[in-house]
Order: C-alpha cells, then structure tokens, then sequence
C-alpha cells in the first residue's frame, strides 16, 4: 500500500512539476519575441488557457445542459418544455421544490439573524476571540463532517436501551421518555438538516457582521446617545440601517449556499424521508436514474433561482465599496 | 444627511465624548448577554467534542453508552484510528488511508493550478489592455453565477467520451478510470471565474511604476509577470490559496462526480458520505474518520485564522 | 556608447484619444510634434492632465499614438524602445529586494549574467554615492538615497535616452536642489538625450537645453524654448540668480499662467468658477 501512495504521490508532484515546466519553458521562449508580436504573444500564451477553461469547462457545458434539457433521458427525442412541466407537475418534485423552498427561507434568515445578535454581543464581551473562533470553527469543516457530528447527535437508540445520540438523552433528562427517531420524522427532519447548515454558516455570518459594525464610526453612536437613543432605539434606528448592506450581503450569500445545498442531505439521509432537495435530487436524476434530461431541467432551474440573488449579492457589495 | 447634522452636532461638544462612550457600551451589555453568548458557543462546541470523545473510546464503550459518560469512565484508545485508517473494519477492504492520500493528490494541484492560470489572465486583463479585454473580463465575472451543476453532466461526457464532429476528435477523452485528471481538470475549470475576477482587482491596483520601469528596461510581460507581478500579489495569492485549498478538501461534489467514488481516486469526502449511510451503527469507526478529514482544515484555521478569514470572506459566493 | 544619431527622439504630429470608462472618446495630446536631439536635455511643462506622461509613454513604446508617428534614432517606435530608461515620482524599486539586487535586476532583464550585473550595480552604487548600502532594502533608506538608488538603475543600463517623470516631484526643496546637481553630473558623463517632465519651471531651465511648453487638455506644444545657459551649469541653486535664468524663466512663465489658470478653472469645476464670475 504504501508503495501504492509513493506511486500516486509522485505523479502528483510530477503533474504540477510538468504543468510548472511548461509554463516556464513557454515564458522563456517566447520571451525573445519583440515588438508588436511579443505583446500578442503575451496575451495569448497568458490569458489563453484561461478562456479556454472557461469555454470547455463552463460556457459550452452550460450551453449544453440547456440543449439537453429539452430532450429525454438519452437526449434520442425532443420533448420542448416536457422536463420542465415535469418538474412542475409531479408531485414527488413538488416536495422537493417545497423543500428547498423552507431551506432558502429559512436557514438564511435564522443564520443571518443568529449571526447579528452575536455579533451585537461579542463584541462588548472580554475573551471575545475565544469565542468568536470557537463559533466561527465549523465554518472550516466540511459540510460531510459537519453531517457526520450532527447525525451522531440526532442519533436514535430504543428508548430502552442507554442513549448515545445526545439530543435524545437531553430529552431524557428532562423527562421526555420516548423520543423519536428524529431523522425519520417528517417534517422535523427538515428542520434538523437546517440545524446544521446553521451551525456551519453562523459564524461567519457574525463575523462578517461584526466588521461591519465595528466599521461604523463612532461620532454616529454617540451622537445618537446624545439625542437620547438608548438599548433598542438605538439598535434600530442606527446601528441597523448602518449595516443593511451587509446583512443583505450576508443573506443572499448563505441563501445562494443553500440552493446549491447537497453535500448534507446525500450524507444524512440521501434525499429519502421527505428532505429531498433540488441540487440533491438533480444529482439523482443525472447519476442514478440517468436521466439527462430531467437533471438538465432541474439544473437549468437552480441557475434561474441564483441569477438574481448573485446579481442583487454582487451590486450591494459594489454599492458598499463605494461609500467607503 | 440626518446623520451627518447629528455628527456635525456631536463634534461641537467634544466634553461629552467621554461619558457617552461607555453609555453606548453599557446599552448592550448585560450579564444576560454573557449567558448568551456562553450558552450558544457551548451549544456549538459540544456536538464537535462528541465527536472527537468518542473517536477516542473503546468500541464496547461506544456502543453501550453515551460519549457524555466518558467524563466518568475514561478510556482512551487509539485503536479506532489505526483502524479506519488501515483495515477499514466492517467487511471493507482498505481503510481510509487511500482515499487521504487521494484528498491530498486531488487538493493540492487543484489549488495550484487555478492559481497560477487565473493570475497570468488577471495581469493580461488589468496591465495588457486590448480591444475587447473589457469583455472578457466582464464575461469572466459575470460566470461566477452559474453554478456548476450546470456544467455537471456535458462535462463528464466530454471527459468521458471526449468531443467528435465526425470523425474528427476535437477533444480527447480523458479517460476516467482512477485518475485524478478529471477531477483537477474540473477543480481549475471552476475555480477560473472567481479567482480571475479577485486576483484581478489585486493586481490592477499595483503600482504602475514598478510595472512599467521593468518594461522599459527590457524585461517581456513573461518576465514582468514573474519577477514583479505575482510577488507583488503574494498576499492576494495567500488568501485565495487557502480559500481554494479548503473548498477542495472539503468538495463532495466534485469529487463524487468526476472520480465515480471510485478507491483510485475518490477523495475523503465521498468516501465518508458513503460510510455514513453504509456503517451508521459503527460510530467508533466513523467519527474517527470525519476526525481525520476536519483535522486538516482545523489546522489551517487555527494557525492562519487571518488569512483564514480574508480567504473565506473574499470567495464565500462561490460555487 | 550613446552613437552620435542614435539617440534623436523625433514626434510628429501625434495625437492620442482614450475611450472613457463612459464609452465617450477622449482626446489627451493632440498634433503634438517636436524634436529631441542626441545627447539633448529637453524638459517639458504643462498644466496637469495636458498629457505629459501619456507623451513620454508614446516615445517609450508603452502605448501607441491614435495618429502620427514618434521615431528614436530614425526608427518608428513599435513595441518598447531598446535603450531607454525611466524615473519616476515614485521610485520604482522592488521592496523585497536588496538595493543591490534592485540596481542589478536592469542588466539581468537584459540578459546579463548575475555575477556581471553586480559587479556593475555596486560600480553605479558607488557612483552614487552608496557603497555600503548595498545590502539595505528600499524601506531603510531616507527619500533621498532611494532617489539616488533609483538613479542608478536608471543609468546602469546606460541608456540613449532616459525618460524622468516628475523624478524629484516628492523631495523636499534641499534634496531636490542636491538630487538635481547628482543628475546634472552623471549626465554629463554619459550624455543621453533627456526627456524631463516636471511641475517646477526654475527646475527646468536650470536643468535643460530646451523647454516645451505645452497647452491644456487636449495637450498641444504652445512653445519650444532654448535655454542659452552655459554648459557645465554648476550649481542649480546659485544659476537662479543669474539675470539671463530670470529673463528667460520670466518669458516662459508668462506663456504657461494662462494655461495653468485655464487648467485650474476646468478641473475645479464649474461652480467654483461661476462664484468667482458673479
Ligand atoms: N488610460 C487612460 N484612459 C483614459 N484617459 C487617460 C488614460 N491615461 C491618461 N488619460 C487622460 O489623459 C490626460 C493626460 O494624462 P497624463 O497622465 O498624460 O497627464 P500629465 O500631463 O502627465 O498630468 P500630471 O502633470 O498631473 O502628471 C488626462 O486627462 C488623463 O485623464
Ligand atoms: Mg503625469
């Protein structure tokens, strides 16, 4: 085995050997150009592979899911709009639609929301690095490991038996004496997939906006004080409308992370029990029931629901570059 | 413009700043807010720590009760490392080992790769203009919102299958089985929009001097590019270096995508997502394994946090 | 080494538009034409944004005229000019280099071996004035002696041509006045044609042979003057007393206020202006 791991190590290394070699060879030749060719040849040997990528790897692809979405399952036939009143009409997609639906609504603002009191009350906290990164931390974890520490705590044992899941051992505790099995209990499920979307995106929903708070000038806040804002009002009326942009920001990009969602729902439960989502049940379509078709529409639909919240995402970042 | 009246206002009573502050501090803090605070970080500790308890325990321990009674009973065991890592338990043949070994292969050209073509396009676009640069890069940044379920499916067949009009093969097929060409492939591909669109605002606001005095003196763009440009953009490299190092590591996706799960090639990710669903009731065996995939970004998180952060919050839209 | 031809700087009748961020075209310089000769030391003034830089860009190969044509040594520029050399405000030394890597990274960009670079950047360093700093970065040094590094890698080289933009725009009036006779000296050993932008008209005509005065935006040559100081001048700051230096440094002011006033007016907007009227 470990003659296995020199082997694919090697290649590795030598993959990017190779890749930097070349490059550096190009460099190095066409650095005797002169004139007028050196500088075509430096737009096309620098910015080349780069399109080229961007082409191959996106634009004809993207062109191509929607080509294929208009098509059956081994693109032979034209449907027109077929997939697309599939996916409207069936009612295992609805549940799916549904679903993601609750998941964008819902993880975002909570996470946004959760991230703002934090950030709020943080920051007047001594220690306060201590628990930022503490909170901040899942952020770094995959979304596979995070569904792995969360279903260990959603874990279910006969109420009989000793508990190992904790969340049914607190509720033990405190005198509930059969808990569910809480991944199989639709709708709760649901709910609980997005616990741990939460847990992962909060902190950095905090962190972001506790920069943005602490951004805020000071002669604002006090001037504020001194008309006679306290507490809430002050929270409302300053702090609040100083940072819409940023929590806006903050918003669309957890949102725009929960469309994409599938990572967590393939790891709990693999679309089954009612928490099916759209990125989820695309992969589906595509790897296991191999139907290019309907994966293509779904994909088509993902895309359609980010559009607008990346463009709204990219013109409030631009539009808070510039007051500052 | 109300605010800035307030200000103006403020600034004609600066005897009073002093005592205002602390108002403004004593306004939110609270002993109720300690307790806050506290009680939501414990509550997004504790589920890692059970984690990291009962990868250590005994499996009798683990399968009779609760991690929390570790805390009582203290048995500590290396055991479930050695055996997810190498026998795998459980009917599986290898442990996770090979697939570590593949996250780490896959990791690290896919971050190097689109590092480097996405800051030769960058210096083209910011420092090289030519009629229609301001399209391509619009276009460039404009495809950071196609999500790449988009590309999904045509990418793996022209992977695959390679690209024919006729008889005539425009494209190769990569070739899929066990090797991790794909997968790099597809990592730089879709790493391009985003890494071109910030490396790009880092290195148009180089100093044009330094630029332009190296071109005077001889040196091609080739060499500017090297010897001036992307030292100069060390900083921006860094950051988007472990933001693309992380996203990788931590890629399902990808990964299950374009290596099919298989042993040669799929990375830690695809291989956990599948042990969770087949090896539920072992959990010994599968927090040791989602120990040893966190442990590396864990590592870069606490040791860099800087530039963990920058990273993070400069490339959190991708995807 | 300069050849006597080699090093004559010829502009004829170049203009130069911008497309604007807004689409619209923008016309910097506009039939702009004169002659630097070999070995000449040309200064040109101008109101800010009459298109200086973008002047000294064209002759350097780092853009190309919209219409007309500029030549070096009877050549039409096309990609960047071999032999030149350039200063500006800011000094263009690389912060993670040593001083002498900085002064030898002219000869390595063109080809020379590392050890023949050095021995030549620590020749030019002592020329300057800095033997001992070799090893120094630029953040050590005082705005003085990174002039002075910066100097050197613009002489290593030794250019035909050497192009300064506002080279001393950021010095103290001291520092300047030192920096200014250093130039003065090394050029007389070398000889290059020189191509000297500057804000600072005493600098000019105590420096050059020929000073161009050019027109606000679009820029355009309003007059070429010849400076008949003698040659070596001496000091920079004695050479102001000198009657001939205030008769012809009072001729060209005249020329440029007008413009200047008429740059000013634009770029500080309408309302400013309009106050001023009413
Ligand atoms: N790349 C460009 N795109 C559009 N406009 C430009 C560009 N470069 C210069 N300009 C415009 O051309 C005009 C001339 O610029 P230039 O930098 O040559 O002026 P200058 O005489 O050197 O000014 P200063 O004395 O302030 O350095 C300015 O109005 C400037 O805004
Ligand atoms: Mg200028």
């Amino acid at each position: 085995m470990w003659g296995d791991t020199s082997i694919k190590l090697g290649n590795t290394l030598g993959a990017v050997a190779g890749f930097l070699g070349v490059l550096l060879l190009l460099f190095y030749l066409a650095g005797f150009a002169r004139g007028r060719l050196s500088r075509r040849l430096a737009i096309l040997l620098l910015l080349g592979p780069a399109v080229l990528l961007l082409l191959v790897g996106i634009v004809v692809p993207a062109a191509r899911t929607i080509y294929l979405s208009l098509y059956n399952e081994d693109s032979t036939k034209f449907l027109g709009f077929g997939n697309y009143t599939w996916a409207f009409g069936d009612s295992d997609i609805h549940q799916v639609l549904l679903n993601t639906l609750l998941w964008i609504v819902i993880a975002p603002i909570l996470t946004t929301a959760l991230g703002l009191v934090l950030a709020l009350l943080v920051d007047r906290l001594r220690g306060q690095a201590v628990y930022k990164s503490l909170i901040f931390m899942p952020m770094a974890i995959s979304f596979v490991g995070a569904s792995i520490i969360w279903k260990f705590v959603y874990a279910y044992r006969d109420p009989s038996q000793p508990q190992i899941g904790l969340l049914s051992q607190i509720c033990m505790w405190f005198g509930w004496h059969n808990p569910p099995n809480w991944i199989l209990s639709h709708p709760l499920n649901n709910f609980l997939l997005m616990i741990i979307m939460i847990w992962v995106q909060t902190g950095f929903a905090m962190v972001v906006l506790s920069a943005a708070i602490k951004a805020i000038p000071e002669d604002i806040t006090e001037a504020a004080v001194l008309d006679g804002a306290q507490g809430w009002r002050l929270f409302a009326n300053v702090t609040i409308p100083m940072i819409r942009s940023t929590i806006i920001v903050v918003l669309t990009t957890v949102m725009i992370t929960t469309l994409k969602l599938f990572d967590i729902i393939r790891t709990m439960t693999g679309g089954n029990f009612g928490t099916q989502v759209l990125a989820n049940e695309m992969y589906n379509q595509a790897f296991t029931e191999f139907n290019n078709g309907r994966a293509g529409a779904l994909a088509v639909l993902l895309f359609l629901a980010v559009v607008p919240l990346v463009a709204y995402n990219v013109a409030m970042l631009r539009k808070e570059r510039e007051v500052r | 413009m109300a605010m800035l009246t307030r200000t103006e206002r403020k600034r004609s009573e600066p005897a009073r700043t002093a005592p205002t502050r602390t108002g403004v501090r004593r306004a939110l803090s609270s002993p109720l807010s300690t307790v806050a605070v506290l009680l939501v970080t414990v509550v997004w500790t504790v589920p890692s720590l059970g984690l990291l308890v009962t990868s250590l325990r005994p499996e009798q321990d683990v399968a009779q009760t609760g991690w929390w009674d570790f805390f009582a009973h203290p048995h500590l065991t290396l055991a479930n490392y050695h055996d997810v890592l190498f026998n795998g338990g459980f009917g599986v043949s290898d442990g996770l080992m090979p697939y570590l070994v593949n996250s780490l292969a896959i990791t690290v050209p896919a971050t190097i790769f689109p590092i480097v073509l996405a800051s030769m396009a960058a210096y083209v676009l910011a420092w090289i203009p030519f009629k229609g640069s301001d399209t391509i890069f619009f276009v460039f940044f404009a495809l950071q919102v196609v999500p790449l379920q988009m590309a999904l499916v045509p990418l793996l067949q022209l992977f695959s299958g390679g690209a024919h009009i006729g008889s005539l093969t425009i494209f190769p097929a990569v070739g899929m089985g066990g090797s991790y060409a794909p997968v790099w492939i597809a990592h730089t591909m879709f790493a391009m929009p985003l890494a071109v669109f910030l490396l790009h605002n880092f290195i148009a606001q180089l100093p044009r001097d330094l630029i332009e005095a190296a071109r005077v003196d001889g040196a091609s763009h080739f060499r500017v590019f090297r010897s001036v440009v992307l030292p100069l953009a060390t900083p921006a490299l860094a950051s988007f270096a472990i933001f693309q190092f992380l996203w990788v590591w931590n890629d399902l996706l990808v990964g299950l995508t374009f290596t099919g799960g298989a042993p040669e090639s799929a990375p830690m990710p695809s291989r956990l997502a599948q042990l969770s669903g087949s090896f539920g009731d072992h959990w010994e065996i599968l927090t040791a394994g989602a120990f040893v995939s966190v442990v590396i970004p864990l590592v870069v998180f606490f040791s860099l946090q800087r530039y963990f952060v920058r990273g993070l919050l400069a490339g959190s839209v991708k995807g | 080494m300069a050849d006597a031809n080699n090093g004559r700087i010829e502009i004829e009748g170049v203009t130069k538009r911008f497309l604007t961020p807004g689409g619209e075209v923008f016309t910097a310089i506009k039939d702009v034409s004169f002659t630097v000769e070999p070995g000449q030391f040309c200064a040109v003034v101008g109101p800010t944004g009459c298109g200086k830089s973008t002047t000294l860009g064209m002759v350097s190969g780092l853009d190309r005229p919209s219409e007309g044509t500029v030549k070096v040594g009877g050549k039409v520029v096309d990609g960047i000019t071999d032999g030149v050399s350039f200063m500006f405000q800011a000094d263009a030394l690389l912060p993670w280099k040593t001083v002498l890597a900085n002064v030898a990274l002219g000869p390595i960009f063109k080809g020379a071996s590392k050890a023949e670079a050095q021995a030549r950047a620590r020749d030019w360093l002592r020329r300057v004035g800095l033997t001992g700093f070799e090893d120094r970065y630029p953040h050590q040094l005082s705005g003085g002696m990174r002039k002075r590094v910066a100097m050197a890698a613009a002489l290593i080289n030794e250019p035909k041509i050497l192009m300064m933009d506002e080279p001393f725009g950021a010095l103290d009036v001291q520092t300047k006045a030192i920096m200014s006779n250093e130039l003065l000296g090394l050029w007389e050993q070398s000889r290059p044609a020189v191509l000297f932008i500057t804000h600072d008209l005493d600098e000019a005509v105590a420096l050059a042979d020929k000073v161009v005065v050019m027109t606000s935006s679009p820029g355009t040559v309003k007059a070429v003057y010849d400076i008949d100081l003698p040659r070596p001048r001496g000091s920079v700051q004695e050479i102001r007393f000198e009657p001939r230096f205030l008769e012809l440094q009072h001729q060209i002011w005249d020329t440029l206020r007008e413009e200047v006033e008429r740059a000013y007016a634009r770029t500080a907007g309408g309302p400013v202006t309009e106050g001023k009227a009413a």
